[in-house]
């Protein structure tokens, strides 16, 4: 058990580094802003 | 790595994994310290303010998340991105360059995009829905946004086009997703019900309390619109009982407090709300600037807050930019490529022009082609794709790029002339955003939430 350091989440940057893109998720333009780029909050279409 | 606390926790993202870490003040140390330090090195400089035993133990944790690749790791190398043809999946089709109202930051000029007012016509909506089909390979999910002007002065076309769409999109083993983008004025009973009955998913423009609203967004004689477009606003999201929609405001130097307008729109009973720094307007009286900066990250701390608050007391909302995907989050390209203006998304003008994205319609060098004949030559689409993270050595230097993927071009060309040099203003707003979202997700976790 942990006391020092807590992962809270473990990312996957890595583990889709080696996928190709398939881009069948959103836009991220597309969704509310229009005027900036975040695709921190797009999901993946492959994960739904 | 990045460590920065978000109210009584501190955090570290790890930039490369994107893996977040809640660490005490030990363990914080040390990995601050990481980069450039050995083991020996780190348990030398600590070794005067803790005991060994509890040292040990830190070095041990940290050190075991580094062996696992959760921590300190390189970066992915570069994903191939490039491709010979573009293969569109989105597109904003302005189908009304022409509004009613005549809002001060208006990057379109009010409506008209600086061409004159304008409506599509069927033909050219037609041939717009054709080329995204044609152009989209093996793309599966396309996406079209009833953008303008006002789109909903061209009403008729918004329904002939979607069913057009429909149409010839299940031919092609093809779905398209229809959004519309509207300032709420004309929302009336036929469009309500047509717009529920599809189920479009809508951005609605409101930007708050009822001043900061009418100060920039009036009707032509400086007429405010707050009162017609709450009341439209809410009667609509009644309608489709409060699903499938967001209201997006914009926030300028006149609102620096922007939390007061999401609380405002909140206590309305909205409960999808995007607010947006203003888009350019160098040298207005509205234009943020770096001075404002402190003044806007205590806003956002505000407004995360706020944000816990609700949702600790069972009534939660959204914040777009809070809403950070942090499981099922995109993969790794498309942190590397962005937007995708000018490749996978692009802008479709009344009269047919195609541009990168929306916010170069106007710019006659950004002409890509036009929907009846496609796109004329792929400079520009190479251009655009190969600005992506790995080309911007700020990105590069940056611990947000994987969530911020490399900021909006559009930006970086009126600011620094430029698609490989990101504006700074919107930098720290970004990194001021991800991390409001990356603490909000830790409190969230924490309260079994
Ligand atoms: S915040 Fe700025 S520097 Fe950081 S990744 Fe985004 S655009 Fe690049
Ligand atoms: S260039 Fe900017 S406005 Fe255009 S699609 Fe990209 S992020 Fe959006």
């Amino acid at each position: 058990m942990s006391k020092h350091v807590k992962t809270l989440i473990q990312g996957n940057i890595k583990a889709t580094a080696m996928t190709t893109a398939c881009k069948e998720c959103q836009t991220s333009c597309q969704s509310a802003c229009k005027t900036s780029c975040t695709v921190g909050n797009q999901v993946c279409q492959n994960s739904k | 790595m990045h460590i920065f606390t978000f109210q009584d926790m501190t955090l570290v993202l790890d930039t490369s994994s994107g893996s977040l870490l809640e660490v005490d003040e030990l363990a914080g140390k040390i990995i601050s310290l990481l980069p450039q330090h050995t083991v020996e090195a780190i348990r030398e400089t600590l070794a005067s303010g803790y005991g060994q035993t509890e040292l040990d133990e830190a070095l041990a944790e940290v050190f075991k998340l580094v062996e696992e690749g959760n921590l300190n790791g390189g970066l992915p190398s570069e994903p191939v991105l490039e491709i010979e043809v573009p293969q569109v999946k989105a597109l904003c089709l302005h189908v009304a360059h022409d509004c009613n109202l005549r809002c001060k930051y208006c990057f379109a000029g009010t409506g008209d995009f600086g061409g004159g007012r304008t409506l599509m016509d069927e033909a050219t909506g037609k041939a717009a829905i054709d080329f995204l089909l044609r152009s989209s390979g093996t793309r599966k999910h396309l996406e079209v946004d009833f953008f303008g002007g006002e789109p909903l002065l061209n009403f008729d076309l918004v329904k002939s086009l979607t069913a057009y769409g429909e149409e010839q999109a299940s031919k092609f083993s093809k779905i398209i997703r229809f959004t519309l983008t509207t300032n709420g004025t004309l929302l009336g009973e036929d469009e309500t019900r047509y717009l529920n009955d599809k189920k479009m998913a809508l951005v609605l423009s409101l930007d708050g309390r009822p001043d900061v609203n009418d100060r920039m967004r009036p009707f032509d004689g400086n007429v405010g619109s707050y009162t017609p477009v709450k009341e439209a606003l809410l009667r609509f999201v009644q309608a489709r009982s409060g699903q499938n929609y967001y209201i997006r405001g914009t926030f300028t130097a006149h609102n620096l407090d922007f939390s007061e307008d999401v609380k405002h729109m909140y206590e309305l009973g909205f409960r999808e709300i995007s607010v947006e720094p203003v888009v350019g307007g160098a040298g207005e009286t509205y234009t943020l600037t770096t001075d404002h900066l402190d003044t806007l990250r205590a806003e956002y701390d505000k407004l995360a807050s706020f944000y816990l608050e609700r949702q600790q007391a069972g009534e939660p909302f959204n914040f777009f930019h809070f809403n950070m995907a942090t499981y099922d989050g995109p993969c790794f390209g498309k942190r590397v490529s962005g937007c995708g203006a000018g490749f996978d998304y692009v802008a479709v003008t009344p009269d047919g022009e195609i541009y990168p994205c929306h916010q170069f319609v106007g710019n006659p060098r950004f002409i890509m082609g036009d929907v009846f004949t496609g796109i004329r030559d792929n400079t520009l689409s190479h251009e655009f794709r190969q600005a992506n993270l790995y080309k911007k050595p700020e990105c590069m230097a940056c611990w947000a790029k994987f969530f911020c993927s490399g900021g909006c071009h559009a930006n970086a060309l009126h600011t620094s002339g430029t698609l490989l040099k990101p504006d700074q203003l919107s930098c720290e707003l970004q990194k001021k955003r991800v991390e409001c979202a990356l603490g909000i997700t830790a409190a969230k976790l924490r309260s079994g939430r």
